[in-house]
């Protein structure tokens, strides 16, 4: 397989920048999944794709909109109608999904090389969130495991909440390395941590 | 403008788009009714008041959604999928 590389290599580096008290608000990082793929469901599939789900992850997804599960190498959740987002941190998951979804229940992207994967975590990452996406980043209306869909500007992102202080956010990889300058920008006033 | 999305939740107008008027009827394809296109095309309601509208969450979930709007205090009456519409006004 074609090695990834990430669009962050040039600017992602290692360190703490932190308050004059010496907090970090916030710790910023890459995961760099090996496997990042887009299920659709047809009408009336979606069960069918959250049991293929849990066969070839074995991640039970509960029931409901953008619900979603997370173990340590692998998560998934649902980020539109009969839309699912599964991640594993090998690769090869959408040749697996592509030998277990049919024809009749959906079908398999592999986007892999088009997301970039950015954690943020810490007691301020919330907070850092919320001046990026008008999104209620709460544990109650945000709750463990659970992902969404939501923009900024014209930056599309998926979100997963991976931590009661942890998201994990999937953008495109050609706006990647803008979103994680904002990011930086907008931690300062936190203390940030990359690791 | 808040709009609820029925599956994403409430989120702010900004992260969707207008896409026009509901409740219009195109024409079939092969009619050459000038007159007919020229209102399909051109001819709105422009209603004060309840509206009919479809909107698509192009930030979000990328639904598209049938929503009534009231255009004088953008207050928003209701919100549902635009594809389960389409299925109750098939007809039998």
């Amino acid at each position: 397989m074609v090695d990834q590389l990430s669009p962050l290599q040039p600017v992602l580096e290692a360190g703490r920048h932190p308050l004059a008290d010496h907090s970090v608000g916030v710790t910023l990082g890459e995961t760099q999944p090996g496997s990042i793929v887009q299920l659709a469901a047809w009408r009336g599939q979606e069960g069918a794709a959250v049991a293929t789900i849990r066969d070839v992850t074995g991640l039970a997804l509960p029931d409901g909109p953008g619900s979603g599960a997370f173990a340590e190498t692998k998560a998934a959740f649902g980020f539109a109608p009969g839309k699912f987002l599964v991640i594993d941190q090998d690769e090869g998951l959408a040749a697996i999904f592509a030998g277990a979804v049919t024809s009749e229940t959906g079908s398999v992207t592999d986007l892999s090389h088009g997301r970039t994967a950015i954690r943020v975590g810490g007691p301020k990452a919330q907070w850092v969130l919320a001046k990026f996406f008008a999104v209620d980043f709460s544990l109650s209306a945000f709750p463990l495991g659970s992902g969404i869909s939501t923009v900024h500007h014209d930056i599309f992102a998926q979100i997963q909440r991976t931590g009661l202080e942890q998201f994990d956010l999937y953008v495109f990889r050609s706006f990647a390395r803008a979103f994680w300058t904002s990011l930086r920008h907008a931690s300062e006033e936190v203390g940030y941590e990359v690791q | 403008m808040i709009i609820k999305c029925p599956w994403c939740g409430p989120r702010d107008s900004s992260e969707f788009v207008y896409q026009g008027e509901g409740g219009r009827t195109r024409p079939d394809q092969s009619s050459t009714d000038q007159s007919a296109w020229n209102a399909y095309v051109y001819d709105r309601v422009n209603t004060a008041g309840d509206h009919d509208e479809i909107w698509q969450h192009s930030g979000g979930c990328r639904s598209h959604l049938k929503i009534i709007r009231n255009t004088v205090t953008h207050k928003v009456l209701s919100v549902v999928f635009a594809c389960d519409t389409q299925d109750q006004e098939k007809p039998a």
